[in-house]
């Protein structure tokens, strides 16, 4: 995971749920690249392409509410997406996105403080976001979720842990 | 320090004395569960973190539900990469497509999740199972693929708010109406990171049925997970069925809400969530004339054998109103089974509605009966966002199965007593 992260905005509003950010019908992929190819297409037709010119996309309230599906999150990566800020995330959107990798930041003042295509850049480490209107700092998440997140997601993570402390072991009924 | 029912399974399955809100534990799964969408990608997950074997054979349960029987040539690829990884890895819980249905119902209902359990599953809709009085909640296929190999999933203790629910139902007033009138109090995020505990005379009154429809509708307020306390209606139900013994958990006297709210539900009307939100409630006397294109019974929140009896209660010698379609999907190919021997399919058909196999379909706007555009249709579903069960213009109002059956006869949002 890059220590700063620095693009142009896309801007959403409140409740954007999965169906919207990938709708059911696409699920029969599990390729980030080519569900990227379908993000926020609800929306209209133009939307994947757009996605693409944008670098941090910035949500309102419960940003990924609605189902768990993990491709809400990849594919948004697969979109070309470093980071989301929102002013807060549903439970499954959150998990997702540190699993998958995608560096998440919970900060409510950033939303109403940046217009689509303005540049912001998030630091984690200090725990800032930057817009035009100015710097908003955020709480930094628990130390083992980002450890999770600093080595790029759950799988490298576990492949990381199983190669220090072996496999586990099988348990009893 | 007291703590709430959520704190003590989640206390039990990190093995410790206490948790507290906010605490990061590692908590021991009981069943990890995974379908035909969340599966395959966990599947190439665990094979990627160079895995071989599931931690347990018996508590991986895998369910083909959403888009079966396959609706296309890639729904059936992935069905066919989960069939093979159940055979290669000798999965006890396997649901193959015609003998099963959807996990939410069929897993309480074949007894594979048992009072006092932690669940993990791939799908938001787990937390269902909360009403069998144990902790479960929904997460993405990587969350899955990590539990199907290490047995252990990390957790953040949530807070617990309290909704308490006074009075006696009327004639109409189900689990459904109840947590619409919750998520629409709370609104989309008000139970968010949180557990929704629901307790009360009025919830004591519900049968099993009513209360899984309240704790499947957790995740549209946000919340992590919904819960209940056993009674007899639970013991009954958990031990006619459950493959482990339960393990009932219950409240302190002292244990921390972070909110606690009462409702009187004694005039409480049916309800009806218009487009595009769960918690944009009315009651049905304030609906107006909305006339409507589609009616669907079924889903994961109202696809269980009761609410297909009182559909066809209300339907029983009706037809289906001539400018209307009705799709009725009973959840699993047990209620199918049920209702077939109880009559009730017979009563859809000569009423005029189609009767599919058990599936998610339409609900996710998968197959069986997309909404095109314009569309505007009443369903026992959970979700009514832009889209969901089809085109973007299309139209959703979900609502409980009586008045689902009520407006698939007079062609608009009606209320069951227009009808019998």
């Amino acid at each position: 995971m890059e220590p700063r992260v620095k693009g142009r905005v896309i801007l959403f509003g409140d409740n954007i749920n999965t169906d919207v950010i990938i709708h059911a019908r696409h699920l029969r992929t599990i390729d980030p690249a080519e569900l990227a190819e379908h993000a926020f297409e609800v929306l209209g037709d133009e939307y994947p392409q757009k996605l693409r010119q944008f670098d941090i996309l910035v949500a309102g309230e419960n940003f990924g509410c609605g189902s768990a599906r993990e491709q809400a999150a990849s594919c948004l990566v697969g979109a070309g997406l470093k980071a989301v800020v929102a002013s807060s995330f549903a439970r499954t959107f959150f998990r997702n996105a540190i699993n998958t990798g995608l560096p998440i930041v919970e900060c409510p003042p950033v939303r109403g403080a940046v217009q689509e295509g303005e540049e912001v850049e998030i630091d984690f480490a200090r725990g800032t976001v930057t817009t035009p209107k100015g710097t908003f700092t955020f709480p930094g998440l628990p130390p083992s979720v980002m450890e999770i997140l600093a080595v790029g997601g759950l799988v490298p993570y576990l492949k990381r842990k199983f190669a220090t402390a072996g496999a586990p072991p099988p348990r009893a009924g | 320090m007291g703590m709430t029912i959520t704190e003590k399974i989640l206390a039990a399955h990190a093995g410790v004395k206490q948790v507290e809100p906010g605490q990061l534990i590692t908590a021991k799964v009981d069943i990890a569960m995974g379908n035909d969408v969340t599966a395959p990608l966990a599947i190439e997950v665990f094979r990627k973190a160079g895995a071989t074997r599931v931690f347990d054979a018996d508590r991986v349960t895998l369910v083909l539900s959403h888009f079966v029987p396959t609706k296309d040539i890639l729904a059936a690829d992935m069905c066919t990469t989960i069939r093979r990884f159940a055979r290669e890895q000798g999965l006890t819980y396997f649901y193959e497509e015609g003998k099963g249905g959807i996990e939410h119902v069929l897993l309480p209902e074949e007894g594979v999740v048992v009072p006092g359990d932690v669940v993990i599953g791939a799908d938001s809709h787990t937390c269902t199972y909360g009403a069998l009085n144990m902790f479960s909640t929904g997460v993405g296929s990587t969350d899955l693929a990590a539990v199907m190999l290490t047995g252990e999933c990390w957790l953040r203790v949530p807070e617990t708010m309290k909704f308490i629910y006074t009075g006696k139902p009327g004639k109409w007033i189900v689990g459904k109406d109840l947590i619409l009138r919750t998520i629409g109090d709370i609104g989309v995020d008000g139970a968010l990171y949180r557990a929704m505990e629901f307790t009360g005379e009025a919830v004591a009154h519900l049968s099993m049925s009513d209360r899984f429809t309240m704790t499947n509708m957790v995740q549209e307020a946000g919340g992590k997970n919904g819960v209940m306390e056993a009674d007899d209606k639970t013991r009954h139900y958990a031990e006619a069925r459950c493959k482990r013994p339960p393990r009932y958990v219950s409240a302190d006297p002292d244990a921390k809400y972070c909110d606690v709210r009462e409702y009187d539900i004694s005039t409480l009307e049916p309800l009806v969530a218009f487009p595009h939100l769960p918690s944009n409630i009315k009651p049905l006397s304030a609906v107006g004339k909305v006339e409507i294109d589609k009616v669907f019974i079924g889903s994961c929140t109202n696809g269980k054998l009761e609410d297909m009896r009182v559909a066809a209660q209300i339907m029983k010698g009706k037809k289906v109103h001539p400018y209307v379609r009705v799709i009725v999907i009973p959840a699993t190919q047990g209620v199918y089974r049920e209702a077939l021997k109880e009559g009730l399919i017979e009563i859809f058909i000569e009423a005029g509605a189609t009767v599919s196999a058990a599936t998610c379909g339409p609900c996710l706007g998968g197959h069986m009966g997309v909404l095109g555009k314009g569309e505007r249709c009443v369903s026992t579903s959970n979700r009514n966002f832009v889209g969901r069960m089809g085109h973007p213009e299309s139209e959703t109002f979900l609502v409980n199965p009586a008045v689902a059956a009520a407006s698939a006869v007079l062609g608009r949002i009606a209320h069951p007593d227009e009808v019998q």
